[in-house]
């Protein structure tokens, strides 16, 4: 019952708070919707009983992805709305509806066959991580190690695109006294 | 494996659960309202000074003092701030503190006595949400406080709370890398992520603590704990000096006090999993309940301690001693131990 009670407050919550996310012209408010909405969903995580994924799910997208977007939103005044500039408005209809279509198909397509079962089902009194990580390390191994190389190949081309400056401090070569010094000098 | 405290328990009722949730909000507020007159007093003795001496013996009713100013206080909220973002943002701060507080072994567990009416009989678990990835969530839910002082310091239209926030966001995501991977290598020797597991594993006394296994990690989690509770020599977010006060400048009254109130759950629970971890919990019997409240007393005192003793860093000594300094040594750490325990 509670399972219930639980899934549908999720639901109206997570969808009402994504469409904040999408209609929202200020910053600030899509933002947080997302990130609470990213909160809730691993909310449902939690009623399916998997406890490694829902906790996953708070860590990456909470606790870094989106922590990431708000520190990019910095740059902007988050006080102020923004205009948008929508360039076709049937465009966007026609693209967003054909999306929409499409997601539920997929979602809903499990509905009309009887043979779907798990082929990797929970063994029971074992922890929810381990089990993930036996599939992941026999069954996925190579994708796994394939996001393993693109993370790295990201992180190299992070490392290059931002050390060009590295080794000069901002704080270190000059002083706010010796800026003083040198304007009081020039002044004189 | 089996992850249950003790296994001839009662089962955990919702009403169990309710009554869990509400001892802890009571107590840990409390603690928390009390830990600011501690503080106080801890920095005033080891500083020479007598710290709050007035309201009542020794400034012990200063709580009350501090207390109703707080509650009494006019509630401003900027002109061109963001204001329900703003209302939000503390709240935010302190329901994640006690969020994460619900997964860690907070006081024994007991059954109340069957001659209370209404509630006799009813088993109140010691830990409120017993997941048996009790650490990744605990950590997960502190990684998600950062968007209160975050949210604060954006919502307020104020440019030292901006620079609050950035340092907030900065700060809290490097540290968290640090956190993770030092308290990764105890996950590696116990192999599992509930306390409770962690709890069992160094049953056998002072000399299987894991402490002695890792002293390495245990000083690691140390810092970053500081660094992610935001207390000196890491309280970049709120630096007087600097940035007023940083995301909290344009806060007054109770929506300060609640990220107050937040960051000291937060100390308590960085120092509750620091001795379940590293310094071998409780124990069930006798007063083995004693034995961890001593240990989170002390990690208290230490987190002021160091304030007494230390001065700020500078922000780029901060991010040189998260990522050029404490990281590869915990990348080293667990590299060498998972080596010990496959050879």
């Amino acid at each position: 019952m509670y399972e219930v009670i639980a899934f549908y407050l999720f639901s109206v919550l997570t969808i009402g708070l994504f469409l904040v996310t999408v209609m929202s012209k200020n910053v600030l408010y899509a933002m947080t919707s997302l990130a609470s909405g990213m909160v809730l969903i691993a909310g449902f995580f939690f009623i399916l009983g998997a406890d490694f994924l829902g906790v996953v799910q708070l860590i990456v997208y909470v606790g870094a992805v989106m922590a990431l977007y708000s520190f990019a939103m910095m740059f902007f005044d988050a006080t102020k709305d923004i205009k948008e500039k929508n360039t076709s408005a049937a465009l966007v209809f026609l693209l967003g509806g054909m999306s929409a279509l499409v997601l539920v198909l997929i979602f809903a397509a499990p509905i009309h066959s009887e043979t779907i079962q798990a082929l990797y089902p929970m063994h029971e009194g074992v922890g929810n991580a381990q089990d993930v990580g036996i599939v992941l390390f026999t069954k996925y191994l190579v994708p796994f190690e394939v996001a393993a190389v693109m993370l790295l190949v990201a992180m190299i081309a992070g490392i290059i695109l931002a050390g060009k400056k590295m080794d000069d401090s901002l704080t270190e070569d000059l002083d706010a006294d010796d800026e003083i010094y040198i304007q009081l000098k020039d002044e004189k | 494996m089996e992850t249950t405290l003790v296994q001839n328990l009662p089962e955990v009722t919702a009403a169990g659960v309710i009554i869990k949730a509400i001892i802890i909000l009571a107590v840990i507020s409390a603690i928390a309202g009390f830990g600011t007159f501690i503080e106080r007093k801890v920095l005033a003795f080891m500083q020479r000074r007598l710290g709050p001496m007035h309201v009542g013996p020794h400034g012990i009713l200063q709580l009350v003092a501090d207390g109703i100013k707080l509650f009494t206080k006019e509630d401003i909220v900027p002109q061109n701030a963001n204001p329900i973002i703003f209302k939000v943002a503390p709240v935010i701060t302190a329901a994640t503190a006690f969020i994460a507080l619900a997964a860690v072994p907070v006081f024994p567990d007991f059954t109340i006595p069957n001659w209370i009416p209404l509630l006799g009989g009813v088993f109140v678990p010691s830990i409120a949400a017993d997941v048996n990835i009790g650490i990744l969530f605990v950590l997960g839910m502190m990684a998600a406080g950062l968007y209160g002082p975050l949210l604060a310091g954006m919502s307020q239209a104020n440019k030292w709370g901006i620079i609050g926030s950035a340092r907030t966001a900065i700060q809290f995501l490097s540290y968290e890398v640090v956190t993770g991977l030092s308290i990764l290598a105890p996950i590696m020797l116990v192999g599992s992520l509930s306390f409770v597991d962690f709890n069992d594993y160094q049953a056998g006394g002072v000399g299987s603590w894991l402490i002695w296994q890792q002293p390495v990690a245990f000083v690691l989690f140390l810092i970053a704990g500081f660094a992610e509770t935001n207390r000196t020599p890491f309280d970049l977010l709120e630096h007087e000096a600097e940035v007023v006060s940083g995301y909290a400048t344009e806060y007054s009254g109770m929506r300060w006090g609640m990220f107050f109130i937040g960051e000291y759950a937060n100390m308590i629970t960085v120092s509750i999993i620091a001795a379940v971890v590293f310094l071998g919990g409780y124990s069930v019997e006798g007063i083995g309940w004693l034995t961890i409240i001593l240990k989170v007393a002390f990690f208290f005192f230490l987190m002021l301690w160091v304030r007494a003793s230390w001065p700020h860093i500078r922000p780029d000594q901060l991010m040189w001693l998260c990522w050029k300094v404490l990281m590869p040594i915990a990348v080293i750490n667990i590299v060498i131990t998972g080596i010990v325990m496959m050879v």
